[in-house]
């Protein structure tokens, strides 16, 4: 507990130092203050959008503008309130980031980033040849921000105003990050199919996130407009953009105290540039600010791209927290009753072009069973497996889970609905801990907001999922230490450990795609012993796998695929038995 | 509108589109080949049409500067890397790669200047001044990070076309430029006229996508190119360089926009910062082509440079600001049409 009261200290004298400011600093001091306060505040959405979910945007400075021009327009020319202007500047701000994300974060990450870059400039073009706007020359005379009367002209009292949203933006990051919607942003970067074999919506994530993004950049235009008192459109040029990025990554992305490390670094190298290039360059420090910038950001990405923040926490001493407190896990679905048929795969067909892989394949799995899909290489194994998950359509026939028809359902509705899955390829978020990694295995039976989390009215269900990620790391045999980073087990542990997230859905059916792939004689050994034990719970699997021993001495039933049809299917001793099966994998009896 | 001013407002657009064109097919050619997408191409056009301007005015032209630093810059860094890899037999061919060729159009231009030289010589010492850059820009910048994300590759372009314009007013200053017009031949089609300038710039278009689509399809050069596109470590196991594919694509990707900097400077007014936005408009075009299709990518540059036209005649204040818009749906059309592309995972 030392750790954390000293976490506590540390950040109360931070704080105080924070209120202490305007009295001790010189007014020049406060005014830089002020400057790394709102671009830390648009920084820190770039931390959650780049850093935490694998977005780059080069258009927060668009954003910024939106919401500067907004209560500009509110304040100057309706002449209302820029508590208006700030409601007008998110509204609109919101609306714009929505559309702007809606149509581009279905692609590859580049498209949106382009995007960003696109609508940066069409937006900055706008300020300077809308009507309303003041054209190029602006809106002057915006009025100070007033609160409860006492208004916020001066640095030193707009200063305050900053810094209390910047730290609220924080703390609210904070906890949004380690929510359930936190989970899901941090896992965007594995990859849609793994998001979404866990049941989460990837594009929604992505959607809020960049739109909680561009409702920072918001606040810091507002800010701006009346700090400045006065709006157009050169601060908000796509210069800007790379400028916020810059900050973001410098401070080290992933990292919430990075945003204000990285806007303070960048904003005193900026003020000492000023300073010193027109002394060593007398004529052509403008031009020469803005390449130095742009150089020392290139060889920060070639060569540091991890950051200030996690290079400084890795030089300080480390406490794993202690293990969580016992709460009551969440509450479990009702396994259906044991024999009756749970998935039907009806005629299933599914071709890629000219080649069927998958053709005509019909077999049926009952509940508390475990069946093997087993095969030659090339056999349509892995296909089928797609089918089933929700991953590949098929392009003809049916298939059935739980009485439903699913055949066209999305992948995350399949998991919904209490399919779980494993990869071949093990796909895990290596820089999380194992329980983080286990709880997001719980985000179908979990249902806290992005605002729950933030608002930390998500505890009481957080602590029931926590418990439960901690028993599935008990029986798979993983809660040594649940504070380890996945990326640090050997293999054969990480499959396991994908086993672990998988039953924190609680499915009802659990598919595994070679599951023994990889694993050591007493790992399978292990593994087999789980997963009878699973069987013995009511849970009903389905294995792909190759290792025919770990087959055969497991499951209840096994159905063989060969060229993309069934070939039979029947007990293992039935199956040993047959010659069809002899002969497509020894290629003829002699 | 009259049909007179849709058809004069046609052919502007396809004048413009095909400028568009070409720095597209270098867009895309480039992006197939490193993945990168070289942000600062439009720069490449500008800096171009800045240099034959100074060679017009009998100025020493800033770009010889440029050229010489960034040999420099990458004849250090290779030198560095022959040297710690122990392989010091390969530093006289890296001398010759990366500063004496280089070298050598800058000195010509350096010999040169003040000279009155015939409009092609000037043509033709301006491209050669400008087709180093970029390779020499893959070396320095790009190729110690090579195997980095799509995204990564993108953040340090754009931090790249920063310094390259800041650059570039430190080396050709804020003043913008026009060149001579290479020809006041004029004709009439469909009662509108059309300059030789515009025909010329038609004519370039054509042939250069004709020329890239020759050399993709019949030469051995051009399908280990392709071939590295597909697959870098495929290409690699069949000896090919990926390096030297860079190279070549970059080169090929400058020449494009060399002359596409060098046709529109009788038309245009050049700044050092013009190639953004002229770059950015060709960037539509490669977007329309997914950043794969050659042929798509030409129509949908041609298809901006229209549009450009139209806009600018309705409402010329919101033409970038239309231009860019149209992002939008070409952006939705893509993610319905191409939403299984979508497979990025980093670390």
């Amino acid at each position: 507990m030392t750790s954390r009261r000293m976490q506590v200290s540390a950040l109360a004298v931070g704080v105080l130092l924070l209120i202490a400011a305007p009295w001790v600093l010189a007014p020049f001091s406060i005014t830089l203050m002020n400057y790394i306060g709102l671009y830390a505040l648009v920084a820190l959405g770039l931390v959650l959008l780049t850093g935490v979910g694998g977005m780059v945007s080069f258009g927060q400075t668009a954003f910024m503008g939106i919401a500067a021009y907004s209560t500009a327009w509110m304040t100057t020319v309706m002449h209302g309130s820029p508590w208006l202007g700030l409601v007008l500047a998110l509204v609109l701000t919101a609306l714009v980031a929505a559309i702007l994300g809606a149509v581009t974060l279905r692609l590859k990450g580049h498209f949106l980033s382009l995007g960003t870059i696109a609508w940066g400039l069409a937006i900055y073009f706008s300020f300077g040849n809308l009507p309303g706007l003041g054209q190029n020359t602006g809106l002057p005379d915006v009025p100070p921000i007033t609160i409860a009367g006492i208004s916020l002209e001066a640095s030193g009292r707009i200063y305050f105003l900053i810094w209390f949203l910047l730290l609220v933006a924080i703390w609210l990051s904070h906890n949004l990050l380690g929510s359930r919607m936190g989970r899901a942003m941090q896992a965007l970067r594995g990859g849609t199919s793994m998001v979404e074999s866990l049941g989460i919506n990837a594009f929604g994530v992505k959607l809020v996130t960049f739109v909680i993004a561009a409702m920072m950049a918001a606040f810091a235009g507002w800010i701006y407009a009346h700090m400045i008192r006065y709006v157009n459109p050169t601060p908000f040029d796509v210069t800007m953009g790379i400028e916020f990025l810059m900050m973001a990554m410098v401070g080290g992305s992933g990292y919430l105290s990075g945003a204000i490390v990285g806007a303070a670094l960048i904003t005193l190298l900026q003020n000492s540039l000023q300073d010193w290039l027109p002394v060593v360059f007398p004529k052509s420090a403008g031009q020469l600010e803005v390449v130095v910038f742009s150089a020392l950001f290139i060889l920060f990405l070639q060569y540091a791209r991890e950051g200030i923040v996690p290079f400084v926490a890795g030089l300080l001493p480390k406490q794993a927290p202690p293990r969580p407190a016992r709460a009551e896990p969440l509450a479990r679905r009702s396994q259906p009753t044991p024999g009756l048929p749970l998935l039907s795969v009806e005629a299933a067909t599914r071709r890629f072009g000219g080649l069927v892989a998958v053709d005509e394949v019909s077999f049926e799995l009952k509940s508390g069973e475990i069946l093997g899909l087993i095969g030659p290489n090339g056999a349509g194994k892995s296909t089928m497996f797609n089918l089933v998950t929700g991953a590949l359509r098929p392009s003809a026939g049916t298939i059935r889970f739980a009485g439903q028809d699913i055949t066209p359902a999305a992948q995350r509705k399949i998991a919904q609905a209490g399919i779980a899955r494993t990869f071949q390829h093990v796909k895990l978020r290596p820089r999380m801990t194992l329980l983080d990694n286990v709880m997001l295995g719980t985000h179908t039976r979990t249902k806290a907001s992005f605002l729950a989390g933030m608002l930390r009215l998500d505890r009481a269900e957080e602590a029931r999922a926590r418990q439960v990620a901690m028993d599935d790391l008990a029986r798979v045999g993983l809660d040594a230490d649940p504070y380890e980073l996945a990326g640090n087990l050997p293999l054969g542990n990480q499959r396991v450990l994908e086993i672990a997230r998988a039953l924190a859905a609680d499915p009802v059916l659990l598919v595994l795609d070679e599951p023994a792939a990889g694993l050591r004689r007493q790992e399978k050994l292990r593994l087999a012993e789980l997963l009878a034990n699973l069987r013995k719970e009511g849970l009903t699997i389905l294995i792909v796998e190759h290792d025919m021993e770990f087959v055969m001495n497991l499951v209840d039933r096994i159905v063989v695929m060969e060229f993309g049809r069934k070939l039979c299917e029947g007990t293992p001793a039935e199956i040993r038995a047959d010659t069809r099966v002899q002969e497509a994998y020894l290629g003829g009896v002699a | 509108m009259t049909a007179q001013i849709a058809a004069f407002l046609t052919v502007d657009g396809v004048t413009t589109g095909s400028i568009y064109v070409l720095i597209a097919l270098g867009f895309v050619l480039i992006f197939a080949v490193t993945r990168v997408i070289f942000v600062p191409f439009g720069d490449i056009a500008a800096f171009t049409a800045l240099t034959l301007s100074a060679l017009q005015t009998k100025h020493l032209p800033g770009t010889v500067g440029l050229v010489a630093a960034l040999a420099a810059l990458a004849t250090l860094l290779e030198v560095i890397r022959l040297a710690r890899a122990r392989r010091p037999g390969q530093i006289p061919r890296a001398l010759l790669f990366y500063l004496v060729l280089p070298l050598i159009p800058a000195a010509a231009v350096w010999a040169t200047a003040g000279m009155t030289l015939p409009l092609p010589v000037t043509i033709i010492l301006a491209l050669a001044l400008i087709l180093p850059i970029a390779p020499l820009l893959d070396r320095v910048v790009f190729r110690p990070i090579a195997d980095g994300t799509v995204l990564l590759l993108l953040t340090v372009s754009v931090a790249l076309h920063f310094a390259l314009v800041g650059l570039g007013l430190l080396f050709f200053g804020p003043e913008g430029v026009r060149t001579e017009p290479m020809s006041d031949y004029m004709v009439m089609v469909a009662g509108v006229p059309v300059s030789g300038q515009t025909l010329m710039i038609m004519a370039a278009a054509v042939i250069f996508s004709g020329l890239l689509f020759l050399f993709f399809e019949f030469t051995i050069t051009g399908k280990s190119l392709h071939a590295t596109a597909v697959n870098r470590t495929g290409a690699r196991l069949m000896g090919i360089r990926p390096e030297r594919a860079g190279t070549i694509a970059y080169l090929l990707g400058s020449l494009l926009a060399g002359i596409s900097g060098i046709l529109i400077s009788p038309v245009n007014t050049i700044f050092y910062d013009s190639g953004f936005l002229i770059g950015l408009k060709a960037f539509v075009g490669a977007i329309i082509g997914g950043l794969v299709s050659f042929p798509v990518t030409a129509i949908g540059a041609l298809f901006v440079g229209i549009l450009e036209s139209f806009a600018a005649f309705q409402n010329s204040a919101f033409k970038e600001v239309i231009v860019f818009g149209v992002l939008i749906p070409v952006l939705m059309w893509r993610s319905y049409t191409f939403a299984h592309s979508e497979e990025d995972i980093d670390e």
